[in-house]
């Protein structure tokens, strides 16, 4: 078990070499930079050609690499060029935010997928299966952008059960009872509308997986032995269809920091997600590279946890 | 007069396709005695192990019709705590493929635990590894204390086979239920887990029924032998008449399809054919008519039945007396040409 997580960890970092090359490339290759369009065009052209000289922007590409990921290394992203701080400050604040409506998400995801899709593949083709398979469906052929406006609108303005934006009510005081229950109210819609849609392939994995474990050889053995249909269920079926899903449970993650990018602007909260466009639309080089770089890693970690998951939950995989 | 201890009388097993029901199992009668192998076999799709699964109470959407009597009692239709009382502790079923047969994700000792737990709630935990190794010791696995805990996918498949028997026998059932427990295996593996089961039987004196295809299986286990064909039972006799005088020409085209080692052959026998699938068995007459059309159709009888020829050996239809083979009509067309 050691053995497999400490080699699986070892594998992580050519992975995250060949990320964060990806990404400082890629960002490399992005038209235009801070200086471009922010800056008071009254200023003399080659003031601006020395400031750039002097950030380092005609370094050769390989130096701008080496400083940058030493940077990164200690903690150090550069400084936001909008903001005027240091981007490790400004994404500390979002990345907790962004942590805690991922949760929320991951755990209301879980909690509709679970016994829906337990439900469907258990009592398969009835017209509890068809109504879940039905709602499914039409999770998959919606748009989560739509979707998230839908339930903004019902939800936020028709119905104002929920506040439309922000992550905490101004001028709660951090650490209070308040403060955490204004935080939790606040993420609660976003991530409901997340889980609502990215629901789907669990529920659908889950179904075709307990319809497929159903069927096989040694569920029959259980039966022959006398196990009754419920121990059928627990002891044989469940725990066999869950790999899959703890296999998947990596993907979910990447698939979580891809939505949270629209939640996060629809929703106006205030997360990585939003950091991203809204660096990504002005040039702050240093903030897309740093939110580009942590969510990649976040989707490497994820990948980790779903095989750590995976080892622990089937003997197969384990190495001796 | 042998006990019996399983009565299986005009069983139906039918299952829904679209919207109608066909029988997979058509009216099968069959009665399986204390201390005693029946054989059961018949080409792949006949309804064998369909059979076999009513018997079981295993098929959880099908339609069962007629009785199966466990000493008397009908099965049939009986509630599921109840039939799980029965099955694993009355009845114990070997699978025929004993790579899937086992849950992956269970340590060996817990699957053949399960079955005493379930059936035995006095037992401790020490008192349930003890006869849980006695168990693998039984079936000839060694080490049996290493085997308990290891999972599956670390034994071959003839281990696995024995795994899967013993956890049939852990509570010494009366009746044991073996779905062609050779067929995955290969042939050293074969004959060993054909002894132990006769070992088995000798021990526990109980009804075994065996499913196969394998006419040396039956050959070298079997008391009596009940040939199925398209969901009907169509011969029934002792081993030895039954090797010595088949007459239903189903059970003599099986025969005749046996590679023989010691006569020389171009070709083997091949059955004409296919067996019909569910939806286009035919329902009335004689269901094999259709794969010896070189028999006259007023050799059939319009509703066959099992004919009594000797004590305890019954065939079905009337077709056996004007069978012949078609190599043996050439030879006769070709004697009356000479003559």
């Amino acid at each position: 078990m050691w053995k497999f997580s400490v080699r699986r960890i070892l594998i992580m970092i050519p992975q995250l070499f060949v990320l964060s090359l990806l990404i400082f490339v890629l960002a490399k290759m992005m038209p235009g930079d801070a200086l471009s369009g922010q800056i008071d065009p009254n200023i003399d052209p080659e003031r601006i050609e020395e400031l750039r000289i002097e950030m380092g922007w005609y370094d050769p590409w390989h130096e701008q690499y080496a400083s940058w990921v030493g940077g990164v290394m200690k903690g150090d992203f550069g400084m936001s060029f909008r903001f005027k701080m240091p981007v490790t400050e400004l994404i500390g604040q979002r990345i907790v935010n962004s942590f805690w409506l991922s949760v929320a998400t991951l755990i209301l995801t879980y909690l509709i997928a679970i016994p829906l899709g337990i439900t469907s593949g258990r009592y398969n083709d009835t017209f509890r299966d068809q109504l879940i398979t039905g709602y499914s469906y039409v999770g998959f052929a919606t748009p989560l952008f739509i979707f998230a406006l839908v339930m903004l609108w019902i939800f936020g303005f028709q119905l104002q059960w929920f506040p439309t934006s922000g992550s905490v009510e101004p001028g709660m005081q951090p650490g209070t009872f308040d403060y955490f229950m204004s935080k939790f109210y606040h993420l609660l819609l976003p991530a409901l509308s997340m889980a609502l849609i990215t629901t789907f392939s669990t529920i659908l994995y889950l179904r075709n997986e307990i319809i497929d474990t159903k069927q096989k050889d040694f569920i029959l053995l259980a039966r022959s032995k006398g196990a009754s249909e419920s121990r059928v269920y627990n002891q044989h079926i469940f725990r066999n269809s869950l790999l899959p899903i703890a296999a998947f449970f990596g993907f979910e993650i990447t698939g979580l920091i891809g939505g949270s990018i629209f939640i996060e602007n629809i929703f106006g909260y205030p997360g990585m997600g939003q950091l991203l466009i809204e660096s990504i639309s002005l040039r702050d080089f240093s903030v897309v590279t740093a939110t580009t770089l942590l969510f990649g890693v976040a989707s490497i970690l994820g990948a980790l946890i779903s095989d750590i998951i995976l080892s622990l939950v089937d003997p197969r995989i384990r190495i001796k | 007069m042998a006990e019996k201890l399983l009565e299986i009388k005009n069983l139906k097993t039918s299952f829904r396709i679209k919207d109608d029901y066909f029988a997979a199992v058509d009216d099968v009668s069959l009665n399986v005695n204390k201390n005693e192998v029946l054989a059961i076999v018949g080409e792949s799709g006949c309804g064998k192990s369909a059979l076999a699964f009513s018997i079981m109470g295993l098929h959880t959407r099908a339609k069962m019709e007629g009785d199966i009597l466990y000493k008397g009692e009908n099965i049939v239709g009986i509630s599921a705590s109840k039939l799980n009382k029965l099955r694993g502790k009355h009845m114990g079923m070997i699978f025929q493929d004993p790579l899937t047969a086992l849950n992956p994700l269970m340590i060996i000792g817990d699957q053949i635990g399960e079955a005493l737990l379930l059936h035995n709630k006095e037992l401790s935990k020490t008192q349930r590894k003890e006869k849980v190794i006695n168990l693998l010791n039984k079936v000839g696995i060694p080490r049996a204390e290493y085997v308990y805990e290891q999972f599956p996918h670390e034994l071959s498949g003839g281990m696995r086979q024995r795994v899967v028997i013993a956890t049939a026998i852990a509570n010494e059932p009366e009746i044991l239920i073996a779905d062609e427990p050779t067929t995955a295996l290969d042939v050293t593996i074969q004959s060993q887990i054909l002894d132990l089961i006769k070992d088995l039987k000798e021990d526990m004196n109980s009804g075994i029924v065996l499913i196969t295809h394998d006419l040396g299986v039956v050959a070298e286990m079997a008391d009596r032998v009940a040939v199925m064909y398209a969901g009907e039972i169509v011969e029934i006799a002792e081993v030895t008449t039954l090797f010595e005088e088949p007459l239903h020409p189903y059970t003599r085209s099986l025969f005749n399809s046996v590679p023989n080692a010691s006569e020389e052959q171009d070709r083997l026998h091949v059955i004409q054919g296919i067996v019909p699938s569910l939806q286009n068995l035919p329902r009335n007459g004689c269901r094999f008519a259709p794969r010896i059309p070189w028999i006259d159709g007023s050799a059939h009888e319009a509703h066959p039945q099992l004919h009594e020829i000797k004590p305890g050996h019954f065939v079905r239809c009337t077709c056996y007396k004007h069978f012949h083979f078609p190599e043996e009509v050439r030879k006769e067309e070709e004697h009356h040409g000479v003559s």
